[in-house]
């Protein structure tokens, strides 16, 4: 399938996903809001430009907001997240990116531990940045902390579901395609 | 002078980033001043459409529960109806109906209206309804919304031409006036952001002798609701032994967790009581100018 097309229904999915099951689902404890929307960020192709990767965390982030009436609050987080993304796969991939044998990210480009890494590192900066902004108008530093760390297990427990639930067939890359 | 603009090409994304995040934080920080947002009304009738699409599937499981509650609401205004009463003086009828005001002098100070929730969240801590109603059908800010068994549901914050946004009491920085029923002291009802069932309601003299399950509704002073409807009962009382007011855990009387059908209610002399509450500021505020 084309890749753009690929791209857009995942988007279209991942945040009807949050805002019509994870946000609406019982609610399980103060210090727990399942996200899992940003895995669209974090699946978009290695090849993408910097500044493309920037704008995709404002529409994603934005796009989220207007359905939770929170303008900014996830775009900001999204934004900080794009940007650090390539820095963090530079650092655990000893390759140049236009060198992978695979065009997105995902365990079997990447290997698994690399890329649970991978995927930690940018949910805590996440989830970080988005509890930090919350915690600015309202709560305890003791709260932001369990937040953020209940807040991030539970989200990678969805990503890894997602990843064994939904194993991407991808392409092996070749020099001539 | 090339310098520069060496620099500025090194660090092009770095820039990209920051001007990013101002827009963002800018969004955000204006929107927590003002309780409006750049552009939600716009996005509210994107976000609305879908909204009601999820809606009409939604429906389906909860109308029996709905149903139930409507019928018990039913149930104590059919027993409030003039036929029920015998009138020992049939010289008179008393006749009342909405226009502005009847033959006995009673003008109508509040109009009800009729919505469906759309969306609603309780996960948050800043908890938003959407209403399928907006400023076309006569929503405007600042109009009270309670839930289809009576209980107070929140505020209107933002109104696009098909619907409107909720501010619901489970947001933390709402703040509503309400009384005791029993004892008629008024208090400041707001949420802690941690359990959608319960709020908090402080500045209740101790000299009340609470006890659980008394009645909270809502208060004189407030111009967005009419006094005396059902909020919440007492579900737990803590005294505080440094003042002398209790903090008490209010059970709300509206399910936020499975809200389907709301009434807006109108204070039709909202613009009156607002203008001359700000004419009164103003002349307070500087009174050279009004010195007579």
């Amino acid at each position: 399938m084309n890749l753009l097309l690929k791209n857009i229904i995942r988007f279209g999915m991942f945040i009807l996903f949050q805002v019509y099951i994870l946000n609406k689902i019982p609610h399980l404890h103060q210090l727990i809001t399942p996200y899992i929307y940003y895995l669209f960020l974090l699946w978009l192709p290695f090849s993408i430009p910097r500044i493309g990767l920037l704008f995709m965390g404002l529409v994603t982030g934005l796009t989220l907001d207007f359905f939770t009436m929170t303008p900014g609050l996830h775009a900001a987080a999204c934004i900080l997240m794009a940007y650090l993304r390539p820095f963090v796969i530079n650092i655990l991939t000893p390759k140049d990116p236009s060198e992978f044998n695979y065009r997105e990210p995902s365990p079997r480009a990447m290997g698994w531990t690399p890329y649970l890494v991978y995927v930690l590192v940018l949910t805590l900066f996440h989830h970080g940045y988005l509890t930090f902004l919350e915690w600015l108008s309202f709560g305890t530093f003791l709260q932001f902390l369990f937040k953020v760390l209940a807040t991030t297990g539970i989200s990678m427990l969805l990503i890894i579901t997602t990843e064994l639930l939904f194993p991407r067939r991808m392409k092996f890359r070749t020099n001539t395609a | 002078m090339r310098n520069i603009f060496l620099f500025i090409r090194r660090f092009f994304i770095f820039f990209v980033f920051l001007l990013l995040q101002a827009v963002a934080l800018w969004f955000l920080f204006t929107y927590n001043r003002f309780h409006r947002a750049q552009g939600l009304g716009i996005a509210s009738e994107a976000t609305g459409w879908f909204n009601s699409r999820y809606n009409t599937v939604e429906d389906f499981f909860r109308m029996k529960e709905e149903n139930r509650r409507l019928l018990r609401m039913n149930d104590s205004l059919i027993n409030l109806l003039p036929s029920n009463f015998i009138k020992n003086d049939t010289a008179v009828e008393y006749v009342k109906d909405s226009v502005p005001y009847d033959t006995l002098g009673h003008y109508r100070h509040y109009a009800w209206r009729v919505a469906q929730v759309m969306y609603s969240t309780v996960n948050s801590q800043k908890n938003f309804v959407q209403l399928n109603r907006g400023s076309n059908h006569g929503i405007k800010d600042n109009m009270g919304v309670f839930s289809s068994d009576g209980g107070l549901v929140g505020q209107v914050v933002n109104v696009s031409p098909n619907f409107s946004q909720v501010m619901s009491l489970l947001h933390v920085q709402n703040r509503v006036n309400v009384q005791v029923k029993r004892f008629k002291n008024s208090g400041t009802l707001s949420w802690d952001g941690k359990d959608p069932r319960f709020l908090t309601l402080s500045s209740i003299p101790k000299s009340d002798s609470l006890i659980i399950g008394d009645t909270i509704v809502t208060g004189n002073y407030s111009i967005s609701f009419p006094p005396g409807h059902l909020v919440g009962t007492v579900a737990e009382i803590i005294p505080d032994p440094s003042t002398n007011f209790y903090v008490l855990r209010i059970k709300t009387t509206a399910n936020f967790q499975d809200l389907q059908q709301v009434m807006i209610v109108e204070n039709i002399q909202y613009i009156d009581q607002e203008e001359l509450m700000e004419e009164t500021k103003k002349k307070i505020e500087d009174p050279k100018k009004n010195r007579l």
